[in-house]
């Protein structure tokens, strides 16, 4: 599929045909159909600039009901709310059915069966599978012993890519693209797969990153480098006020007490990376402010107000992200 | 009648200038145990190394694909396959894009370590060597990797 270099604003036409060919015989071959879904790093820019387009699609209303007869089976062998339930929505709300389990309680885990049986099991009964579970690569494996595709609800510390596409489409609802995007990352840039992995992302684009977190809190080396290589220049900050920018996104985590010894520390640094209208202001007031929630006290009620906080929009686009990449990966949504 | 402290075989491999005491993991990430008759030496003199290991296999005679394996432990060894007590064929170990079941993941949460699966390793750099694990992609550099 070719790219058409920016991604098209929703509402306009995602794919353009030559009116004078049929579009049926010549319609490109849809290059998720069928394809498991594990990790950014399997994915193009192609790739994500579809789901993308696809997604705004979903959210116009189009490809209603095209999961008619499909089946997930939402594994989640540890507790999920927004992923699980999204999931589970959008398969509904597109015409399908849902089964599944949340935990391994009165399952046949629970009596010693190996993940690679019970997904050679599950996959036979339904048409496609999405799953959580506390193992890093467990969603990898899952992959290659399925009979159908497998989505990766997040597997440990590694990878939750649906996350990432989520969180692109709505940066993309703002902006005309991603390559000359600013995009400031604030809090615990260390433990934080949503950061790891929309930074990964914006990368590959090349979009710019600055990193303002605490010392003890920064972007790993390894991730930096690569991130640097797909072609991303990074600036690192310990306070926003050093910023000195005037910032398109600023995507905020929590940082978690449980990463400092002294809770003396942990309490004065957290305070300093809470998100007040002040800091929007400092980040030049025009930014848009995300955050994968679940958020405790890292930003402030009274951001809530500003029309800058798009945290709660950007979970319901789940819904339609996770509609549309059922339905290519399901091959009822085309190119 | 020259001295040989190994013998020369008439058929078979022999891996030459490994890195001394690494003939023992090399005879087992190949497997070559229960493969046929092994001599093995071990910290003999070595002009290209000071001291070196070698490991020769009769009537067996190793692909490239097997003795890439050892390019993590033995960089520096020379494969020859000799056939009627002829050398045919010299060759140095390669690294190869990716290691199966011969590096353990140290991620003690990668999926590898619970479940019933072979390791896989990817080549992300070779000079230094930096691999990643296929399943929960973490990296890897050469003096930390634990072959299994």
């Amino acid at each position: 599929m070719e790219s058409d270099g920016f991604f098209q604003p929703a509402g306009e036409a995602v794919v353009k045909f030559n009116s004078n060919r049929n579009p049926d015989k010549d319609l490109p071959m849809n290059p998720l159909k069928g394809k498991s879904i594990v990790s950014l790093r399997d994915l193009s820019t192609d790739l994500l600039l579809l789901i993308i387009k696809k997604a705004a699609e979903v959210k116009k209303g189009m490809h209603e009901g095209c999961l008619a007869g499909k089946v997930l089976a939402t594994l989640f062998f540890e507790p999920s709310t927004r992923t699980r339930l999204s999931f589970e929505s959008a398969m509904r709300k597109m015409g399908g059915e849902v089964i599944g389990f949340t935990g391994t309680k009165f399952t046949s885990i629970e009596k010693g069966e190996n993940l690679i049986d019970t997904i050679r099991v599950v996959s036979g009964y339904c048409d496609v599978i999405v799953m959580r579970h506390p193992l890093e690569g467990s969603a990898r494996l899952a992959s290659e012993v399925s009979s159908v595709p497998v989505i990766n609800g997040g597997d440990g510390a590694n990878q939750h890519p649906t996350q990432t596409f989520l969180d692109l489409f709505t940066i993309s609802e703002y902006f005309g693209g991603f390559e000359n995007l600013k995009v400031a990352f604030l809090g615990d840039l260390k433990y934080g797969r949503t950061v790891h992995s929309l930074a990964y992302a914006l990368s590959m684009f090349g979009s710019k990153l600055y990193f303002v977190s605490p010392e003890i809190l920064r972007f790993p080396d390894d991730l930096k480098e690569e991130v640097q290589q797909n072609g991303s220049e990074i600036f690192e900050f310990n306070d926003v006020e050093d910023v000195e920018t005037e910032i398109d996104v600023l995507y905020v985590t929590r940082i978690q007490k449980e990463r400092f010894g002294d809770i003396q520390e942990y309490r004065k640094v957290a305070g300093s990376y809470r998100v007040t209208p002040e800091t929007v202001e400092k980040l030049g007031g025009k930014a848009i402010i995300m955050h994968p929630l679940p958020r405790v006290n890292e930003i402030s009620p009274e951001v809530d107000k500003l029309e800058n906080a798009i945290y709660f929009k950007q979970a319901h686009n789940g819904i339609f992200v996770r509609s549309a990449l059922l339905g290519l990966v399901l091959g009822r949504i085309n190119v | 009648m020259k001295e040989y402290k190994v013998y020369a075989i008439k058929d078979g491999t022999v891996i030459d200038h490994i890195p001394c005491t690494k003939a023992l993991k090399v005879v087992e990430i190949l497997g070559l145990e229960n493969k046929g008759i092994l001599t093995i030496g071990i910290n003999f003199t070595s002009q290209k190394l000071g001291k070196k290991d070698i490991v020769k296999i009769e009537n067996k005679f190793l692909k490239k694909d097997e003795t890439d394996k050892i390019s993590l432990v033995a960089p520096t060894a020379t494969i020859n396959i000799i056939k009627n007590g002829v050398l045919v064929e010299k060759r140095k170990i390669e690294i190869p894009d990716e290691y199966i079941n011969v590096v353990r993941c140290l991620n003690p949460n990668c999926i590898t370590n619970s479940e019933n699966v072979q390791t896989r390793f990817k080549i992300v750099k070779k000079n230094p060597i930096v691999l990643r694990c296929h399943y929960c992609e973490r990296l890897v550099a050469q003096s930390e990797v634990e072959i299994i």
